[in-house]
């Protein structure tokens, strides 16, 4: 492949690539606010001490963590509607990658709230606050910091694994890719292009990820 | 205004408060002293509502504490908590640590809430320091925000649970004249310490503990001076000539 060629070919299918790199950031956003909101209901379920809160989000997050992605996508976009419930392709790819991510970022939430110092707590505590106050203005900014680094770490995996919604037929890049590859049979500037697509989504957050590593790591 | 009766606390098998009876009255200054896992700390912790208790009351300005109902933020309020370890919010400065027990545990408003933190950080001599992080104070200047922190709930009473002992010696000075100020003012203090120097000035009424037990009480000219019991006397040639 010369860079003519290459070039070539990136002017040719670079607007539906990025298109579908449109669609590809669309889902991780939207799975990322799902798995984000879901990852807390999870953590304050697991440090919440109440067994009968504890064992249903301990048992759903690691069912959850032991079925790979691909297999969560196909159950929800192709088992879901033989019980009658229909998905869209964007639907069910936002639902799956966000409720296996949820997995994941409320391991990394509950790994923050046990990092904060339990001393604050009972300072606060010792001040009178309820609970609630408690943890929204001692627990949770803190944990917050806590949790940033490995977020964000979580945030570029998700962009990575957005591309398996494509076994779903979602319309995201490597989908795109997919089918630009088969009809034009250029593998190798397809291909190409859809890597330096992804680098160019996910080399900015590796170092935004790494600054909040700088700023928040040394506490 | 702070009364404990026959208080027993167990953490599993051990019995750590075995019928500790203490009482604190408006504007006494209480040091409590005794060798390490006495049970001077949960005694205090036990006041504050953090530990809870099997058997025996303790109460506070006449309410009864009990952990598990809604109105321990009312005791707590009442009567506030400095820490061994500080417990500064890191990610607070120290004006903020100061406001933020009136701000969101007591409803203050945040004007108020602030000129009174202005003039407690004033107080323990930290006027200026007011907008730096835990992380860039010292440990001495920490527990000074600590106790201004505490003072800000405006308490009838603080608790101070070994609150030079995780200070470098040449620390623990600013932080015990701080206190002594304190009492001086007539707040009603009680006092898990170390500092023998300090109890004996400061204090009106010394508690020795062991082993979760009051062995023996009293003024400090006597207790420290001419103490009755035998483990009290041993303990205090420990703690004031440790070479002998």
């Amino acid at each position: 492949m010369s860079l003519d060629d290459f070039l070539k070919a990136a002017r040719e299918f670079l607007p539906i690539l990025l298109q579908g790199m449109g669609m590809t950031v669309l889902v991780t956003l939207c799975a990322l606010v799902l798995a984000t909101l879901l990852g807390v209901v999870w953590a304050l379920m697991r440090t919440s001490g109440v067994r009968w809160l504890v064992w249903p989000a301990m048992a759903f997050t690691n069912t959850i963590r032991g079925i790979p992605i691909l297999v969560q996508l196909f159950y929800i976009y192709f088992v879901l509607p033989e019980l009658g419930l229909d998905l869209t392709a964007f639907q069910a790819g936002v639902i799956g990658l966000g409720i296996a991510y949820s997995a994941y970022m409320g391991e990394v939430f509950r790994s923050g709230i046990l990092a904060v110092d339990p001393g604050t707590i009972e300072a606060a505590e010792s001040l009178g606050m309820t609970r609630a106050r408690v943890l929204s203005r001692v627990v949770l900014p803190q944990a917050v910091r806590i949790v940033l680094p490995p977020y964000g770490n979580n945030l570029i995996m998700l962009l990575k694994d957005s591309s398996q919604a494509s076994v779903i037929t979602v319309a995201e890049m490597s989908t795109q890719a997919r089918l630009i590859a088969a009809s034009t049979f250029k593998n190798q500037e397809v291909w190409t292009l859809v890597a330096l697509l992804y680098l160019c989504l996910s080399i900015p957050l590796i170092f935004l990820v790494s600054r909040l590593e700088k700023r928040f790591g040394r506490r | 205004m702070i009364e404990v009766e026959n208080l027993v606390k167990s953490f599993g098998a051990h019995r750590v408060l075995d019928g500790i009876s203490l009482t604190v009255r408006q504007g006494q200054v209480v040091c409590v002293i005794g060798p390490s896992g006495s049970g001077k700390s949960t005694l205090l912790r036990c006041v504050n509502g953090l530990e809870g208790y099997e058997g025996g009351e303790v109460r506070v300005d006449g309410l009864r504490v009990d952990r598990t109902r809604p109105e321990i933020r009312a005791v707590r309020r009442r009567v506030s908590m400095v820490f061994q370890r500080f417990n500064l919010f890191p990610h607070r400065t120290a004006l903020e640590n100061v406001t933020e027990g009136p701000i969101f545990a007591a409803g203050e408003a945040r004007e108020e809430a602030e000129a009174h933190a202005r003039a407690l950080l004033a107080r323990v001599g930290l006027a200026g320091r007011e907008g730096a992080y835990p992380s860039q104070l010292s440990g001495g200047q920490q527990q000074r925000v600590a106790i201004a922190r505490a003072l800000a709930m405006r308490p009838r009473a603080v608790l101070f649970d070994e609150p030079t002992s995780a200070l470098d010696p040449e620390l623990v000075g600013e932080v015990l004249s701080v206190m002594r100020d304190l009492a001086r003012e007539g707040m009603t203090m009680a006092v898990v310490t170390h500092e023998m120097g300090f109890a004996r000035e400061v204090a009106d009424h010394v508690v020795f503990m062991d082993k979760g037990r009051v062995v023996e009480e009293g003024p400090p000219a006597e207790l420290l001076t001419a103490p009755r019991e035998p483990r009290t006397q041993d303990f205090l040639r420990r703690v004031l000539r440790p070479l002998d």
